[in-house]
């Protein structure tokens, strides 16, 4: 069992060889290449999170966004490149290592993607059920924890089915908060939602940087949530990152995408 | 403005601009006919082109099958083993099917006997009812046909709960989570499946050879002792063991196909329904073939019945 609240076995770091990023970087990714076939999607990306900081990733559709995440959990292996995470080579690790490494991530998908056969509560509770070995008491603790910090205590016993889209998507959150995170990717997060809800779900993930000092990466192209959001951001376009800064920053750009894009919030 | 002045082509000019432009009017019809042929040998070269591109998938997912079996039995011995779960899956595979082949059985049973009847009376043979039903039920109907109904049952149900699970990211949600997704919906399923088939045909047999009984009682007045003992003077052991664990393959057929359909679907609820479908029908397909590979394999080695 690897109970994310147990501490980690002290071992060599898997580096491959490279020079790991500073401490204080806990994702880095250099030189990200990956195809499918003759689709080139990412065509040597670099970017690199700090710790305790909001990043966010902006572009079109079909620009290769969930694609660059789907690399740092390793859903996706890239095809040149490497994906660092908290000082190891995220690309290189395997079996107990790896699922050591992917507890320390949570991962919020697009539609929330709760296991819809489950309430709510035993969402919660699969996830603390296979990785811990807490209490039943403290198993419910963690949940009641979680629940309340994405602003949804009451709805326990509800089936997914029986949520908005709003509400599933923080319940997806609770579950990824639920075994303590350092870092968060976010799915296109606010996609779908009406603009208080956006609102809502945007202010949880600054809070939770705020308050737990959980550092996270949220590829959207909605600019409003951006602006709550984001420390730093990232406009990826072709499969490369053109442009990086603060919002603002992007925002007098002169590469004509990164131009358009902004026009299209005008 | 002077009035534009008329111009008038000779004759001599006139039959040749004619003649020239008949000329060309007939080669661009014949370029217009070649064009024309061209078009319609392409078109018939490409009707024919598709051929290759039917092989391509299908061996593409015939070895994308393949692995899935390889990746079966490699990670069949390693942790983590879910044990519950496969519980849950026995109960569901079992237990709630049990009203759909308890009917097939007994449905299936009566009309044997019912059809035969007829037919043995008219060569006074109609004692060999029972031993015949028995031989039918226990060595082939009762098999494939619980295998047939389950896999319908249950190969579109696992097909579309995973396709459904892997379009809305919850089997990349387990994943992430490192829950290990193949062990927990793939070995699980397929498990249940081995060890439930062979359970629930037994359970088929049992209810055609009552079937079968109860028929023949209300036809014939049959003894229920004399009903048993006719049934399996001509059985051996070797032929009902045989036949029933045949259904663990078959089991396995169905929960391996059906996952790994399930397992691979790639884009929306469409394709969820096609790989449902698909499950469905190419577990059946490789059930009855497989069958026929195992029959020759038991005659082989243990001999015809009765001999």
């Amino acid at each position: 069992m690897l109970d994310p609240f147990v501490p980690e076995p002290a071992h060599m770091p898997v580096t491959g060889g490279a020079v790991p990023p500073p401490e204080d970087v806990v994702v880095d990714l250099r030189d990200l290449t990956k195809s499918f076939g003759e689709k080139h999607v990412l065509q040597g990306v670099d970017l690199a999170l700090e710790r305790g900081t909001s990043a966010v990733v902006l572009g079109g559709s079909g620009t290769g966004k969930s694609v660059l995440t789907k690399h740092i959990v390793r859903l996706l292996r890239p095809d040149k490149g490497e994906v660092w995470v908290m000082g190891e080579r995220m690309d290189l690790l395997e079996g107990d290592a790896l699922d050591r490494k992917r507890l320390h991530i949570g991962y919020l998908f697009q539609g929330g993607a709760l296991f819809d056969s489950m309430t709510v509560y035993q969402n919660l509770q699969f996830f603390l059920d296979r990785h811990t070995r807490l209490s039943k008491g403290e198993k419910n603790d963690l949940i009641a924890e979680s629940l309340e910090s994405v602003n949804l205590p009451g709805v326990a016993q509800q089936f997914p089915a029986e949520l908005s889209g709003g509400q599933r998507k923080r319940i997806g959150l609770a579950r990824a908060l639920v075994l303590k995170p350092d870092i968060i990717l976010y799915d296109e997060p606010t996609t779908g939602l009406d603009p208080v809800s956006v609102r809502v779900v945007s202010e949880l993930i600054v809070k939770l940087r705020d308050e737990r000092g959980i550092s996270s990466i949220s590829i959207t192209h909605d600019l409003l949530a951006a602006r709550i959001i984001t420390d730093r951001a990232h406009f990826l376009f072709e499969g490369k990152i053109v442009a990086a800064g603060t919002l603002d920053e992007l925002r007098h750009s002169d590469h004509p995408a990164v131009q358009e894009f902004f026009e299209g919030e005008v | 403005m002077p009035p534009r002045p008329e111009i008038e082509e000779p004759a001599d000019d006139l039959a040749g601009s004619l003649t020239q432009r008949l000329r060309t009017a007939r080669r661009s019809r014949t370029e217009e006919k070649i064009l024309q042929e061209k078009e319609l040998a392409e078109a018939l070269m490409a009707q024919r082109r598709p051929r290759e591109s039917v092989w391509g998938p299908f061996l593409e997912r015939a070895g994308g099958l393949f692995g899935f079996v390889g990746q079966f039995f490699a990670r069949f011995w390693r942790p983590p083993y879910e044990g519950k779960e496969l519980l849950n899956q026995m109960d569901e595979v079992g237990t709630r099917s049990l009203t759909l082949t308890g009917i097939v059985g007994l449905s299936i049973g009566m009309v044997l006997a019912m059809q035969s009847r007829g037919t043995l009376a008219r060569f006074g043979a109609e004692s060999f009812l029972p031993g015949m039903l028995a031989l039918s039920v226990f060595k082939e109907i009762g098999p494939v046909l619980t295998s047939l109904v389950l896999a319908g049952r249950l190969g579109a149900g696992i097909a579309a709960e995973l396709g459904s699970m892997k379009v809305t990211e919850q089997i990349d949600a387990l994943e992430v989570a490192a829950l290990k997704p193949f062990h927990y919906l793939v070995l699980t399923r397929v498990l249940a499946c081995v060890i439930m088939f062979p359970l629930m045909t037994i359970l088929t047999d049992v209810l055609a050879m009552c079937g079968g009984f109860i028929e023949s009682a209300l036809s014939s007045n049959m003894d229920y002792r004399m009903f048993v003992t006719e049934a399996f003077a001509s059985m051996r052991f070797a032929d009902v063991i045989v036949d029933t664990m045949k259904t663990s393959l078959f089991g396995f057929i169905v929960g391996i196909v059906s996952c790994y359909l399930g397992y691979n679907v790639r884009g929306g609820t469409r394709e969820v329904g096609q790989a449902a479908m698909q499950a469905v029908v190419l577990s059946s397909l490789m059930i009855l073939l497989a069958d026929v590979v195992v029959v020759r394999m038991s005659l082989l080695f243990f001999g015809a019945p009765g001999t």
